[in-house]
């Protein structure tokens, strides 16, 4: 535990040391908020309308804004998530500091989940930074804070499951150019696997509707907490890092 | 402390390294010496864990590095060919963290930085970026990580390439100051690095053992006769019939003639110092005895001969793989 602690806290801090952090946070703060503000126009622009018609039934923050919201926030996942994980293992590869990890008293896996933690550390402050202005709703509005805390763990979830598959990718190979072309391509393609579902037949429609990586969000951010949805991105994070230990091990083997 | 059977390290259809075994004992520094693509580096990589082996066992500090790798790489520090140094992390940082990896324990760790980075004159540079360091202290931060965790045995891969010569020789005096509380593994191509800070060698060629033994013993035993160097003022006197008739010399070859002065070379039989009978000859000859000494092979002759007899048999038995040959 200390060793995973340790390398977490190495790669977290050689995020922040090189310009990786800030660029991936700054344009991650400066499209979030640019979503931010268009939607929530939009919102108090359809809020006005509704009292205008008269309309009986009051708007829903959570349903018209905070959802849509976190639907474009996933984008920027997909966006900024390869330069996240593309150097967590080709520049150890390519600087050599890999030959000092993999010679000293830690096992394959406490380095892989030392990797992955300390990606996952920087994405959480990403979310955090989403908070500011989720908290400015709290202050003006009343939204629901359990759909708000669902779809925060749900983001992680689906987070996660891009960072091991970064991992996978950038063990691999030490340039990190092909690392996140790779990264973006893989990570694009989980998310549109289902389109090819509607066209294919009813057993292939659902596996490829279960494989998709966006679909299990969706319960998260109207609030509902579905165990098939925890294993699906559970065992899709632990399925990346087992192929990442063992895309590690072969490497071993081949030298 | 070290004992290695049999390790074999294939590649595809190239064998990296070819049924190597030898033995290193508490407290020894071990020279590893043959050119590049020997498989130094292979062998090494797979001593400290980096790489499994083919075939065969390595056995460091008493546990086998593939059964039980984790309590035999506490006991290894390792200096690869390149110091793995993190760019973005200031030296002390870099010693912190390694300090943590290899579980020097946490109340140790403050201490021990302290100790390493005197011990390898590098306290001055502790606040430094590692990106921002000289070659020979990038190679100096590397050695100060191999030693954080006070480990038997030490793996040094080439610690002495791209030096500057005063560098070179604190490197080596470093290194026989570690000898006696640390077992010493070094690769070299260098010869004289050997027989200068080295007990005991281990020449390989195409991934083989060509031979084990001290820097003075491979000397010696690849001399097949003694060879004494003498110049005498001969005046244009033939001396060389004079030192061919003493006993026990075999052979006299005239290596060089100047202004009447004449060098001899002369082979003599094993064992038999003939200097005395030698320095008689001459002057009870009336000639004039201006230099005598020994010639020894030095190592480089050694290694040459070994290594190129090696090759010579094996590019006729097989193509050459020169291509592949890299480590």
């Amino acid at each position: 535990m200390t060793n995973v602690l340790a390398i977490a806290q190495k790669e977290l801090r050689s995020y922040f040391a090189s310009p990786i952090a800030y660029i991936v946070i700054g344009m991650w703060a400066l499209l979030y908020g640019y979503f931010y503000a268009s939607l929530l126009q939009f919102f108090v622009r359809q809020s006005m309308q509704m009292s205008q018609f008269g309309q009986q039934q009051p708007v829903n923050i959570n349903e018209q804004m905070i959802r849509l919201l976190f639907q474009n926030v996933t984008i920027l996942v997909l966006f900024l998530m390869p330069g996240i994980t593309m150097r967590s293992y080709s520049e150890e590869k390519r600087s050599g500091t890999i030959e000092l990890l993999l010679t000293s008293p830690v096992t394959d896996w406490q380095i892989i989940l030392g990797k992955f933690f300390g990606a996952l550390a920087l994405y959480a402050v990403m979310l955090a930074v989403t908070l500011i202005h989720i908290g400015v709703l709290f202050i003006y509005g009343n939204p629901e804070w359990k759909p708000i805390a669902t779809t925060y763990l749900g983001l992680l979830l689906f987070g996660g499951c891009f960072i091991s598959v970064g991992l996978l990718i950038s063990s691999l190979t030490k340039n990190q150019i092909v690392a996140f072309t790779a990264s973006f391509g893989v990570f694009l393609l989980l998310w549109i696997i289902d389109w090819m579902g509607s066209f294919a037949g009813p057993t292939v429609n659902s596996l490829l509707t279960y494989l998709s990586v966006i679909g299990h969000l969706e319960d998260f951010t109207k609030g509902v907490l579905d165990t098939t949805h925890l294993i699906y991105y559970l065992s899709f994070i632990t399925f990346g890092l087992f192929l990442t230990a063992k895309s590690v091990d072969s490497e071993r083997w081949r030298g | 402390m070290i004992e290695v059977q049999n390790l074999t390290k294939r590649y595809g259809r190239f064998t990296a390294v070819d049924d190597v075994s030898f033995r290193v004992e508490r407290g020894e520094i071990f020279g590893f010496l043959g050119p590049n693509g020997a498989g130094k580096t292979t062998t090494m990589r797979i001593l400290t864990g980096y790489m499994p082996a083919t075939d065969g066992k390595a056995v460091v500090a008493g546990f086998d590095i593939f059964d039980q790798p984790v309590e035999a790489k506490r006991r290894i520090g390792y200096l690869p060919e390149t110091p793995p140094l993190y760019p973005d992390m200031t030296v002390a940082e870099y010693l912190s963290f390694v300090a943590k990896i290899k579980g020097v324990p946490s109340g140790d760790r403050k201490v021990r930085i302290k100790q390493v980075m005197e011990r390898t004159r590098i306290a001055e540079m502790s606040g430094r970026l590692c990106s921002k360091l000289s070659k020979g202290f990038r190679q100096r931060v590397g050695l100060a990580q191999a030693l954080i965790h006070n480990p038997d045995v030490l793996i040094l891969d080439e610690p002495t390439a791209g030096l500057d010569p005063k560098q070179i020789i604190e490197t080596r005096q470093l290194i026989k100051e570690l000898a006696g509380d640390h077992t010493v593994i070094l690769s070299t191509h260098i010869l004289p690095e050997v027989s200068q800070t080295c007990e005991r060698v281990v020449i390989i060629n195409r991934g083989k053992v060509v031979a084990i033994d001290t820097p003075d013993n491979l000397t010696a035993r690849l001399r097949g006769s003694e060879t004494m160097y003498v110049q005498v003022d001969a005046a244009g006197n033939d001396a060389g019939r004079a030192l061919a008739s003493i006993p026990g010399v075999t052979r006299v070859v005239e290596s060089d003639r100047r202004d009447g002065v004449v060098g001899y070379e002369v082979d003599s039989e094993r064992g038999q110092d003939v200097r005395r009978d030698l320095a008689r000859a001459v002057v009870s000859n009336g000639f004039g005895l201006l230099e005598m000494r020994p010639m020894r092979m030095s190592l480089e002759q050694v290694f040459l001969s070994l290594t190129t007899e090696e090759s010579e048999e094996r590019e006729a038995a097989e193509a050459p793989q020169e291509a592949l040959a890299n480590d």
